[in-house]
């Protein structure tokens, strides 16, 4: 299990997905997952052991890590990671159902079953609102936690059982602050595209309905 | 998820490149993204632990590598070799929006439409002409953007590509200039020429490929322009070897798309 299986996952909805979604597809692969793979990883790697304190006193180090890095970045991005692609399923499982309920009935239901229309489109929409708060949330949180996108070289720490306010140097902070603005960057174009997806869904089904509508009532 | 995925990616535009995008794709894939895997990364595996500076001051010894390395070169390449190979997916993504309006007209029932069937169409291969010249030989110009600017950021970054033994340091909180040794200079400076020499030998090849296009291109249209009574349906050698090539690079977006979706 790894993340070979969100892959995978990605690639099986691609065929069901809008030019916009395939685009959104191809960021999330190339920019995201896979610089997170051979490039980010390796940066955060030995993140506790290089974190250095300005003092003997035992303890203090792990104490002060735990209160700067509550959750650490690296991790915070693979959940966001796999929490953006999982909406993703919702649309797989309608498929799955609406294939299922052909079988069922034996005979053709639908026009096709991976056609975005009807109750499919509802689930699409959905998984667009979806990923698009969790994006969102997770910006934020980022921003909350860390407050901002900012990596600084040195932190005071003084709690117990620091002796005093003491100074604690974080690892390579550049290269973690290039990385952030990396993720930040492309978190805010998959945010683009899934808004743009989505009005472009809700313009195009609009209008479907209201010819629709409008060669009924002439009619 | 790792390189192996970009290479299965980019194998699909391998088999349908023209002779110098196949080669373009090999020297990428063994003198670039394996010798990144196999060799350099283990070279830069203890660079942080193994750079040491002659003090005993806590936290002198990380300020002095961010400020040396503010963004490591294993990792500079890696953010090379991604963005120099996605520009192929422009093509392919062209060849996709092309196929589907196709698939479109043809469920319409569109009379102009001459495809029997949809696995006609997903087996149809597009000639280069058009929007879609356009979009192939922009891929060539990004790929050469992209090498270009990861060059000069290189260079600028680390004053030129030596990466020396010893480095002066005096940045707070070391106490005064300070001595620090790099991990493995000398090895690290063999494995940058090489990669160097390497992304220049990938941007000849993009200058190559760029003006051969070009150089069919107009010769196509000079030749259109100077033989006015052309039948549409006779063909010279070259024209036919050019539509072969054509039909060839576009088999290749065919192939990335269905690599890339399946």
């Amino acid at each position: 299990m790894s993340w070979g299986f969100l892959r995978d996952l990605l690639s099986g909805v691609n065929k069901y997905s809008t030019g916009i979604g395939r685009i959104w597809i191809a960021i999330v692969f190339i920019f995201r997952l896979l610089v997170y793979v051979v490039a980010a990883e390796n940066v955060w790697k030995y993140e506790h052991d290089e974190f250095e304190c300005n003092t003997k006193q035992p303890g203090c180090e792990n104490v002060c890590f735990d209160r700067f890095f509550p959750v650490s970045q690296i991790r915070l991005w693979a959940l966001q990671l796999i929490l953006v692609s999982t909406p993703s399923l919702l649309v797989a499982f309608h498929v799955a159902y609406r294939e299922n309920r052909e079988k069922r009935h034996n005979q053709k239901l639908y026009r096709s079953p991976g056609e975005i229309d009807g109750g499919l489109l509802c689930t699409y929409l959905v998984s667009l609102v979806l990923k698009t708060g969790f994006e969102i949330v997770f910006l934020f949180l980022f921003y909350k936690l860390y407050n901002g996108f900012k990596v600084p070289r040195l932190v005071k720490c003084d709690m117990r059982p620091c002796p005093n306010a003491v100074d604690c140097y974080i690892s390579k902070p550049t290269e973690k602050m290039i990385f952030l603005c990396f993720l930040v960057a492309t978190s805010g174009v998959c945010i683009v595209l899934n808004v743009s997806e989505l009005s472009y869904l809700i313009c195009k089904y609009s209008i479907k309905c209201y010819l629709k509508m409008f060669s009924k009532k002439q009619q | 998820m790792d390189w192996g995925a970009l290479q299965t990616i980019l194998g699909g535009v391998n088999k349908h490149s023209t002779s110098i995008g196949k080669i373009w794709l090999t020297v990428l894939f063994i003198f670039r993204i394996m010798i990144l895997v196999v060799a350099a990364e283990r070279v830069w595996g203890d660079e942080q632990d193994d750079f040491i500076c002659n003090t005993l001051q806590p936290g002198c010894k990380n300020v002095c590598y961010d400020h040396f390395f503010p963004i490591s070169h294993i990792r500079l390449w890696a953010l090379q070799l991604i963005f120099v190979s996605t520009p192929a997916l422009l093509v392919a993504m062209h060849v996709a929006y092309r196929r589907h309006e196709k698939k479109r007209q043809f469920r319409k029932g569109d009379q102009k439409c001459e495809y029997k069937d949809i696995e006609e169409i997903r087996a149809q291969r597009f000639r280069i002409e058009g929007t879609l010249w356009w979009t192939y030989t922009s891929s060539i110009f990004f790929r050469l953007i992209f090498e270009a600017v990861f060059m000069y950021a290189f260079y600028f970054m680390y004053d030129g590509f030596r990466m020396p033994r010893l480095m002066k340091c005096s940045a707070w909180p070391c106490p005064n200039t300070v001595d620090c040794f790099v991990s493995r200079p000398t090895e690290k400076t063999v494995f940058t020429i090489f990669m160097i020499a390497v992304s220049s030998i990938c941007i000849m090849l993009n200058v190559a490929e760029l003006c051969y296009l070009l150089v069919k291109f107009f010769l196509k249209r000079s030749r259109k322009a100077g033989n006015p009574k052309h039948h549409p349906n006779h063909e010279t050698k070259e024209e036919t070897k050019q539509n072969e090539m054509n039909e060839l690079i576009s088999d290749s977006c065919q192939n990335t798309v269905t690599g890339f979706s399946s």
